[in-house]
């Protein structure tokens, strides 16, 4: 069958503002991904339409981009998710700056994931052997470790469109992950990054976030638990 | 033309080359170059976990984790390096414990272990020589082992303040005389060249998945480090030796891991038969990868696969019979594969299964402190270092075992660092040939300029296509030779290619031009070194010599690019503790 996409383009060596184009492909069935769609127009009739991808099976976090109006991967978005009836509306993740057709400027992101200390902070001599944890509580830490760094949730928030000083659900994601595990002993260095109006205090649970993120990882409820923490600390 | 000098510099940021970073001492730079954000290195695919001999779940030693790899290479694995690696993996876990890595737990607290294909323990512990029967060695982080630990590395190399240059695509070494002096790279932003000059390199490359149409690999995974060594004189070890993945999710590739068996997943055919009891009547499902995807186009040629309405086969791979739990909570990232894919309900009916190209055994031949060697004796390269997928040790020979992979990484990894920091503070910097980035420059405008009819998308399909049909888990003579002369023809087409993309900013036609280069050099050793040996050992299935032949063909092959045929010479395998015998399970 014949689908249309409509990609949004920009060439910021020719273009002064980005434009759409449409490509009419052809798939197999309802099951395509949305990446092969691309590739095929990529391989097949336009070999500057640019954008990332790696491992195609929503792993790696490289081809986030907003599809029919909603953050996905591309590699994890089937031609059944979407309104493929309508030509299908390719753009690259809103609020970051656009290099290149599908590719943002990540940099923004990876300082604020890099701001909250994402590494495990223990000082005291190991022990020989493993340091022991219950499974409950490593599995506590499971959701937040699933993340893959791939942008959707922070570039989904209306709190970081208005913001652009907001750390972002991932970072704070990524502070969860730190911040409760039981091996850790930083909690404190992380939460006085998180204890500002532009961390944690930002987020009004508007829930963007959890439904952008394609490993659906239950964003909101980690940063509320960041929040109580930080509210048990204040007393 | 922008150049850097480096005491060292890594290419490549999966588990590798992350590990061997952290290895390199305050006061000495090093700059870790990849084509991806570190994150997105394919390290980060596997899945169900990494083999130590821990014991947290019974009782096990190195000595049978040792002696499983053996038999799992069938005979060709090096067991000086194996024996390094089987008694480091204990502490190897322990170390990414300690670094933050979240592991599954017992209910003591200690890190989960459970079985997978090919790992055993002798039935009674007391008589080695008693019956082996599945072990519990693979630690474990849920089904994400790869990506946890992958992040893991990462973590602990922002901690550390590694300076990375990410989307920077590594096209050249360069050498200078018989010495590595540096590499050339492109910044993909920008397509600026850049030349590192550096003491000592790494090439952490990873795999060649993409050479193959139905691959588990990533898009990256374009044989670049293979292609910088062939290319510039230096030999590739035991080539022919490509893991076939057996359960990779129907026509897509995707990685099932093995762990779905670990934990009680079987395969059935077309009669609902679970087929494996007839091949590995011991270990069944949990036989080593290459006789279980043997056992699978078997099934299938013999008219007891499934047929899809596309008219390609599959098989089956049945978890539905697992309690809910245990697909929730250890396998829930394949379970969503399956859903999101396929369409399949993993808990209620079988998942659509076929062979996918998986793993490279073979490599740039190394030392066990990952020194790059230029020959039979083992001569080492100066300031040249590879681990990892791209390199041969050899631990994993014909047949890699599942979770040995990770445990590669971080074990070889952390050598070769430890090797490198040593080698730089007496080092000099060999000097830096005036011309280092000119083969890379000319390669660039060659494409850039070129106005020939190959597209890159096409010429790809057709490689991939052909390595498939020719070079694939079965291979005989006519194959292989025909494979020759295809091969021939696809670099003379290769030539001919011209790209759309005439621009200076993430010129991604450009790239992936430059990588089918890559995959078609490294495709060439591939179909020469499965010519040349006639016999089959391990994942190297001649229908045309199907035994084993240790008299002829116990040794490693070294391969040669040469302007006419690859050169060909052999190398021995280090056997140690135990000598060959017949593979059975």
């Amino acid at each position: 069958m014949k689908v249309t996409l409509r990609i949004q383009r920009y060439n910021p060596e020719r273009d002064s503002e980005p434009y759409y184009q449409e490509f009419i492909v052809e798939a197999g069935d309802e099951k395509e991904r949305i990446l092969d769609l691309l590739l095929q127009v990529k391989w097949k009739y336009d070999g500057t339409l640019t954008f990332r991808r790696s491992c195609a099976h929503g792993v790696c976090g490289s081809d986030g981009m907003r599809i029919n109006g909603k953050n996905r991967l591309a590699c994890s978005t089937l031609l059944r998710d979407v309104n493929y009836k309508k030509p299908i509306v390719i753009e690259p993740l809103p609020s970051i700056p656009i290099v290149k057709d599908l590719i943002v400027d990540m940099s923004d992101f990876y300082k604020k994931y890099e701001a909250v200390k994402p590494y495990l902070i223990n000082n005291s001599p190991p022990p020989e052997h493993e340091r022991y944890q219950s499974n409950e509580d490593a599995e506590k830490l499971f959701e937040s470790a699933k993340c893959i760094l791939c942008g959707c949730c922070t570039t989904s928030c209306p709190s970081s469109w208005s913001d652009e000083n907001y750390i972002g659900p991932a970072a704070l994601l990524k502070a969860y992950r730190f911040v409760f595990d039981t091996r850790d002993e930083a909690a404190d260095e992380r939460l006085d990054v998180v204890d500002t109006p532009d961390g944690a205090w930002r987020c009004h649970t508007i829930f963007n976030c959890v439904e952008a993120c394609p490993k659906e990882i239950n964003i909101t409820w980690h940063i509320s638990k960041l929040k109580k923490r930080l509210a048990e600390r204040e007393m | 033309m922008i150049k850097h000098q480096y005491d060292v510099v890594i290419v490549g940021a999966g588990g590798a080359g992350l590990r061997a970073a952290l290895e390199i001492p305050e006061g000495f730079s090093c700059a870790v170059l990849s084509k991806v954000f570190p994150t997105r290195s394919h390290t980060g695919a596997a899945q169900g976990g990494i083999g130590a001999s821990l014991g947290n779940e019974e009782e096990d030693s190195w000595e049978w984790h040792m002696f499983d790899t053996v038999k799992g290479s069938d005979y060709l694995g090096d067991q000086d390096a194996i024996e390094i690696m089987a008694k480091d993996a204990v502490r190897a876990i322990i170390e990414l414990e300690h670094m933050g890595m979240p592991f599954s737990r017992t209910p003591e607290g200690k890190i989960a272990q459970r079985r997978f294909g090919g790992h055993t323990r002798p039935e009674n512990p007391d008589d080695p020589d008693s019956k082996r029967v599945a072990v519990k060695r693979s630690c474990y982080s849920a089904d994400r082992t790869g990506h946890i630990m992958l992040h893991t590395l990462y973590e602990n190399c922002i901690k550390q303040k590694v300076h990375f240059f990410s989307e920077y695509f590594v096209t050249d070494l360069v050498m200078s005389g018989k010495s590595c002096a540096g590499v050339v790279a492109m910044d993909i932003a920008t397509s600026e060249i850049h030349v590192f000059h550096a003491k000592a390199v790494m090439l952490a490359t990873g795999g060649y998945g993409r050479v193959f149409r139905i691959t588990s690999n990533a898009h990256v995974g374009t044989g670049d480090g293979f292609s910088f060594v062939y290319n510039n004189g230096l030999p590739l070890q035991d080539m022919e030796f490509v893991q076939f993945h057996p359960t990779g999710l129907w026509k897509l590739g995707i990685l099932i891991s093995e762990a779905a068996r670990g934990e009680g997943g079987i395969l059935l055919n077309n009669k609902g038969e679970r087929f494996m009891e007839r091949y590995a009547p011991t270990v069944k499902d949990l036989a080593p990868r290459d006789m279980v995807s043997r056992a699978i186009i078997t099934e299938i040629r013999e008219g007891r696969g499934f047929k899809g309405s596309d008219g390609t086969s599959y098989v089956q791979l049945d978890v539905s019979h697992l309690p809910k739990e245990v697909l929730n909570d250890k396998l829930p990232e394949i379970t969503g594969f399956a859903r999101t894919y396929l369409g399949v309900e993993p808990t209620k009916e079988p998942i659509p299964i076929q062979p996918t190209a998986h793993y490279a055994m073979g490599g740039i031949p190394t030392t066990v402190d990952a020194e790059v060697t230029r020959d039979k004796k083992r001569t080492t390269v100066t300031g040249l270092y590879a681990a990892g997928e791209a390199a041969c040790v050899s631990v994993h020979g014909s047949n890699r075992l599942g979770t040995n992979s990770l445990l590669d990484l971080i074990v070889f990894g952390r050598r070769g660092g430890k090797a490198i920091a040593k080698f730089i503070k007496d080092a000099e910097f060999a000097p830096l040939p005036e011309d280092a980035a000119e083969r890379t420059i000319a390669r660039i405008d060659t494409l850039m300029n070129s106005k020939g009819k190959e597209k890159v998308g096409a010429l790809r399909t057709e490689l991939q296509e052909k390595m498939m049909e020719k070079v694939g888990i079965f291979r005989n003579e006519k194959d292989l030779t025909e494979m020759t002369a295809e091969i021939k023809s696809l670099r003379e087409r290769y030539k001919e290619v011209s790209i759309d993309d005439k621009g200076k900013v993430f010129n991604t036609d450009l790239m992936e031009a430059l990588e089918l280069g890559n995959l078609i050099e490294t495709a060439e050793p591939i179909i020469h070194g499965a010519l040349v040996r006639q016999e089959s050992r391990g994942a190297h299935s001649r229908e045309d010599f199907p035994n084993r032949d240790d008299k002829k063909w116990l040794k490693h092959t070294l391969i040669y690019k040469t302007d006419g045929k690859p050169k060909i010479d052999f190398k021995p395998v280090s056997i140690t503790r135990f000598q060959p015998k017949e593979r059975k399970y």
